[in-house]
C-alpha cells in the first residue's frame, strides 16, 4: 500500500478536455426524469429512462475507451497507478456502507423492529401478532414460505468461492506472463459468475410463483430482494469488469508488471464474493 | 498531450505561449475542463448560485413569519420551502463551496499539478447542475416539491407526490458528485503531495479535507440506501419503513441520522481547517498545537458515527439509549474545544491585524462557540425533549452552519481570493460586509433562541402572538443579511474584475505561510507541473 512516504515525485498525467463528464451527466438527468415519469405512470417515462440509459452505456463505452487508450499508450507512470489503487479501494469501501445501510435494516428489523411490534406496547393495536421471524408484519396478511440456505443459496455459496481460486489462478497466471491461462481461468470465473446469476434469476422465480414470497411480502421480503437484488446486480457488474478484462487479454494488453485493471475488477468481484458470504449467513441460514 | 515535460520548477514562468494544447474555447472551455482551477471556480460559482437561491426561499420563509396569520405563501408552499431551503443550502451551497476551494487550494497547498483524476473532477462537478435542476423544477410539478422537511422523514415522505422522486433522484446524482469528489480529494493527499511534504507537515485545510472526504466516502452511500429505502417504499411495496409490514419510520431516522450526523461535521471541518490557515496568517505565529489539531479534527471525525440518536430523543428510545448518546454527544466537546483554544492560543501575543478574513475567522470563533454551547445544551436529553423541534434548535444550527460554515467560507473568499483573480477586494468594503453581516446574523438568529424556549415550533407557517415581536425583528434581520450578500456579489465583482485597481502580490498576506503563495497571482493556468522540494 502507499504510504506517508509515497509523494509525488514525477511527472503526473493530467487527461485532456473531455467531453465525456457533460454526456454523462446529460444521461443522469435524463435517466432521473425518465425515472420519475417511469414510476408515476406518465406514457413518456419509460422511453427518456432507456434513452438516459442508453447514453450512459454510450458514455461508459468513450470514457472507458479513453482511459484504455491512455493506459497502453503507457501515460500512466507509477504515481498515476498508486491514485488508481487508492481510489478502487475507497470506491470499494463506498460500497461497503452502501450494503451496510441494507445490512443494518435487516438487523434492526429483526432485533429491534419486530419483536417491539409484538410487545405489550402493541397488543392493543395487533394482538396477534407473535413477532416471530420470518414475518410479513402485523398487517400484511399473505403467508409465505421463506428461502431455504441449503438448496441453491448453498450452491451459489460454493460457485461464488469457487470463481474467487479460479480468478486468484488467473491473477498468478498473468504474474507470469500465461496469457491463455489467464484467460482461460478468467473465462471460468465469468461462467461461474453467469452461472450464479443464473440461479439466482431461477430463485426469484421460484420464490414469487412457489414461495409466495415477494417484494410485497413485508419486511422479511423487503429486506431479502433488495439485499440480494443489489447483490445480484454488482455481481452483474463484476462479471462484465471481468469480461472487458478478457477481451483485452485477448487483444493483448496488460502483462506481468501493467495489469491494475485486472486487479481492480478482482478486488471487486472479491468484494461481491464477502457481501455473499453476509448475505448467506444473514439472510438466509439466520 | 499534457504529458510532456516541462522544465518549470515552482510554477513559475507561464504564460500565455504554454497553452498549446488544443483546449476549447468559450462555454466548451468550461464543459470540458480537466484543470482543477477551472473547476474550483465553477464549484464556487454553483454554490454562490445556489446560496442565492436557497436565500430567496429563506426570505419566503421569513416573509411569511414577519407576522401571524397567513400573508404570503399558501402552508404547502411554506413546507416545500423549508424542506428545499435545508437541502439546497447543504448540498447547493456550502458543501460545494468549500468542495471549490478544495479543488482550487489543495493542488496549489500540496505542491500537485491537477487533483488526482481530473476527468472524473470535472463530472463531480458536472453531476451538480442536474441535481440542480431537479430540484429547483420540482417545484413545478404537480404536488409541488417535496415538503417533509429536509431530513425527508416518512410516513411524510412516502405519501408525498413527484416531488419527493425528484428529491431522491437528486439525492443519488449529488451523492454521486459527493463521493467521487471525495475520493479524488483523498487521492491527491495520500498520493500527490510535494517530496518532502510528510503527511504532518501538510497545511491544516489539506487535513480537516482528508478526514471530510473520508466521512463522505463512509456516509453519502448510507444516505443513498435511505432514500433508496424511501424510493421502493414509495413504489415497489417494500416496507422498510411502515409498521403495518414490520417496519418502522423511525428506522428512516436510525439510517438518515448516521448520514446526517457526520454531515454535520462534513460541514464543519473544512471551515475548521480555513479558519486554522487564516488564524495563523493574521497573528504572525504558527498555529498553536498543530498535531493536537489534526487529533481533534479525526477524533470529531470518528465521535461523529456513533451520536447519531441525539437528533431522535423524542422518538421514544429506550432511557439507556438516552443516555449513552447524550454523554458520547457532550464527549465531541472535547475535541471541540482543543480546536478553539488552540485558535486562541495562536492569537495569543501574536501581532494581529484585522483584515477581513481575520475579522471573518473571529466572527466564526466567537458564534460558532456560541452554536457549540447550544449544541451541548441541547444534546441534554431532558432539555432537549422540550427544546426538540423548536426554534431553538433553527437558532441552534444557524450558528453552526451560517456563522460556522458560511463566515468561514466568505473569509476563504478574501483570503485566497487574490490568489485566484490577481485583484485585492477593497479593504474598506470588505469590512462594511463583514460588519453588516455579523450584526444582520445575529438580529436574524438571536432572538429565534428566545422564540424557541418560549415554544415556538419550527416548520409551521403560522404562529401565537406573542411570537411576534421577535419574529418580526428575526424577519428584520434576514432581509438585512440578504442584502448584505448583494453587497457582496460587488464586492467580489469588483475585486474578480480588477476595478478594486489594487494588484495582488504572489503573497499578499506578509504572515501567511504555505506553496500556495509562491505562484504568481493569478496563480497560472498550469501550476506545479513539475512538484517543488519541501524541505
Amino acid at each position: 500500500m502507499a504510504s506517508s512516504s509515497n509523494t509525488n515525485s514525477g511527472h503526473y498525467f493530467v487527461p485532456q478536455p473531455s467531453h465525456w463528464p457533460i454526456v454523462g451527466s446529460i444521461a443522469l438527468l435524463t435517466s432521473a426524469f425518465g425515472a420519475v415519469g417511469t414510476m408515476n405512470h406518465f406514457g413518456w417515462g419509460l422511453p427518456v429512462l432507456l434513452s438516459g440509459l442508453g447514453i450512459l452505456v454510450f458514455m461508459m463505452f468513450g470514457w472507458f475507451g479513453s482511459v484504455i487508450k491512455e493506459s497502453e499508450g503507457r501515460l500512466y507512470g507509477a504515481n498515476v497507478d498508486r491514485s488508481f489503487r487508492w481510489s478502487m479501494s475507497w470506491f470499494i469501501f463506498s460500497e461497503v456502507m452502501f450494503f451496510a445501510a441494507f445490512f443494518g435494516a435487516l438487523g434492526l428489523a429483526r432485533l429491534h423492529v419486530v419483536p417491539d411490534l409484538a410487545s405489550i406496547d402493541n397488543k392493543l393495536l395487533w394482538p396477534e401478532f407473535a413477532g416471530t421471524w420470518p414475518t410479513t408484519g402485523p398487517y400484511i396478511d399473505s403467508p409465505f414460505t421463506p428461502m431455504g440456505a441449503w438448496g441453491i443459496p448453498a450452491i451459489n455459496t460454493a460457485l461464488l468461492l469457487t470463481s474467487g481460486v479460479t480468478l486468484t489462478i488467473a491473477h498468478h497466471a498473468l504474474l507470469k506472463n500465461e496469457r491463455s491461462k489467464t484467460i482461460t481461468w478468467l473465462a471460468a470465473t465469468i461462467v461461474l459468475g453467469l452461472v450464479f446469476l443464473g440461479l439466482q434469476v431461477y430463485e426469484y422465480i421460484h420464490a414469487y410463483s412457489d414461495l409466495n414470497l415477494k417484494l410485497t411480502s413485508g419486511i422479511f421480503g423487503s429486506t431479502f430482494f433488495m439485499l440480494t437484488g443489489f447483490h445480484g446486480f454488482h455481481v452483474t457488474v463484476g462479471a462484465i469488469m471481468l469480461a472487458v478484462v478478457m477481451l483485452r487479454l485477448m487483444r493483448g494488453h496488460f502483462d506481468a508488471k501493467h495489469h491494475f485493471a485486472f486487479e481492480a475488477a478482482a478486488w471487486y468481484w472479491h468484494f461481491v464474493d464477502v457481501v455473499w458470504l453476509g448475505l448467506f449467513v444473514v439472510v438466509y441460514m439466520m | 498531450m499534457a504529458s510532456v515535460p516541462h522544465d518549470h520548477t515552482h510554477g513559475h514562468g507561464h504564460d500565455a505561449a504554454h497553452d498549446h494544447d488544443h483546449h476549447p474555447t468559450g462555454i466548451m472551455r468550461w464543459v470540458t475542463t480537466t484543470n482543477h482551477k477551472d473547476i474550483g471556480t465553477m464549484y464556487m460559482l454553483f454554490s454562490f448560485v445556489m446560496f442565492i437561491a436557497g436565500g430567496i426561499m429563506a426570505l419566503g420563509i421569513r416573509a411569511e413569519l414577519f407576522q401571524p396569520g397567513l400573508q404570503v405563501v399558501r402552508p404547502e408552499l411554506f413546507n416545500q420551502l423549508t424542506t428545499l431551503h435545508g437541502i439546497v443550502m447543504i448540498f447547493g451551497a456550502i458543501m460545494p463551496a468549500f468542495v471549490g476551494f478544495a479543488n482550487w487550494m489543495l493542488p496549489l497547498q500540496l505542491g500537485a499539478p491537477d487533483m488526482a483524476f481530473a476527468r472524473m473532477n470535472n463530472w463531480s462537478f458536472w453531476l451538480l447542475p442536474p441535481a440542480a435542476i431537479l430540484l429547483i423544477s420540482s417545484f413545478f410539478v404537480p404536488g409541488g416539491a417535496a415538503a417533509g422537511g429536509w431530513t425527508l422523514y416518512p410516513p411524510l415522505s412516502i405519501q408525498s407526490g413527484i416531488g419527493m422522486d425528484m428529491m431522491i433522484f437528486a439525492v443519488h446524482i449529488m451523492g454521486a458528485s459527493s463521493i467521487m469528489g471525495s475520493i479524488n480529494i483523498i487521492t491527491t493527499i495520500l498520493n500527490m503531495r510535494a517530496p518532502g511534504m510528510t503527511l504532518m507537515k501538510m497545511p491544516m485545510f489539506a487535513w480537516t479535507w482528508l478526514i471530510t472526504a473520508f466521512l463522505l466516502i463512509a456516509t453519502m452511500p448510507v444516505l443513498a440506501g435511505a432514500v433508496t429505502m424511501l424510493l421502493t417504499d414509495r413504489h415497489f411495496g417494500t416496507t422498510f419503513f411502515n409498521a403495518a409490514g414490520g417496519g418502522d419510520p423511525v428506522m428512516f431516522q436510525h439510517i438518515f441520522w448516521f448520514f446526517g450526523h457526520p454531515e454535520v461535521y462534513i460541514i464543519a471541518l473544512p471551515a475548521f481547517g480555513v479558519v486554522s490557515q487564516i488564524i495563523p496568517a493574521f497573528s504572525r505565529k504558527p498555529l498553536f498545537g498543530y498535531a493536537s489539531m489534526v487529533y481533534a479534527t479525526a477524533s470529531i471525525a470518528i465521535l461523529s458515527f456513533i451520536v447519531w440518536a441525539h437528533h431522535m430523543y423524542t422518538t421514544g428510545l429506550p432511557v439507556a439509549g438516552q443516555l449513552y448518546f447524550m454523554y458520547a454527544t457532550m464527549l465531541i466537546a472535547v475535541p471541540t474545544g482543543v480546536k478553539v483554544f488552540n485558535w486562541l492560543a495562536t492569537m495569543w501575543r501574536g501581532s494581529i491585524t484585522l483584515e477581513t478574513p481575520m475579522l471573518f475567522c473571529l466572527g466564526f470563533l466567537f458564534l460558532f462557540t456560541m452554536g457549540g454551547f447550544t449544541g451541548l445544551v441541547l444534546s441534554l436529553t431532558p432539555v432537549d425533549i422540550q427544546l426538540h423541534d423548536t426554534y431553538y434548535v433553527v437558532a441552534h444550527f444557524h450558528y453552526v452552519m451560517v456563522a460556522g460554515a458560511l463566515f468561514s467560507a466568505f473569509a476563504a473568499v478574501y483570503y485566497w481570493g487574490p490568489k485566484w483573480t490577481g485583484w485585492m477586494y477593497e479593504e474598506k468594503l470588505g469590512k462594511i460586509h463583514f460588519w453588516w453581516s455579523l450584526i444582520a446574523f445575529n438580529v436574524t438568529f438571536f432572538p429565534q433562541h428566545f422564540l424557541g424556549l418560549a415554544g415556538m415550533p419550527r416548520r409551521i407557517p403560522d404562529y401565537n402572538q406573542q411570537f411576534e415581536n421577535w419574529n418580526m425583528i428575526s424577519s428584520v434581520g434576514a432581509f438585512a443579511f440578504g442584502l448584505a450578500q448583494v453587497f457582496f456579489i460587488w464586492v467580489v465583482w469588483r475585486m474578480a474584475t480588477g476595478k478594486s485597481g489594487i494588484r495582488a502580490a504572489a503573497k499578499p498576506w506578509d504572515g501567511a505561510e504555505g506553496l500556495e503563495w509562491t505562484v504568481p497571482s493569478p496563480a497560472p493556468y498550469h501550476t506545479f507541473e513539475t512538484p517543488p522540494v519541501v524541505k
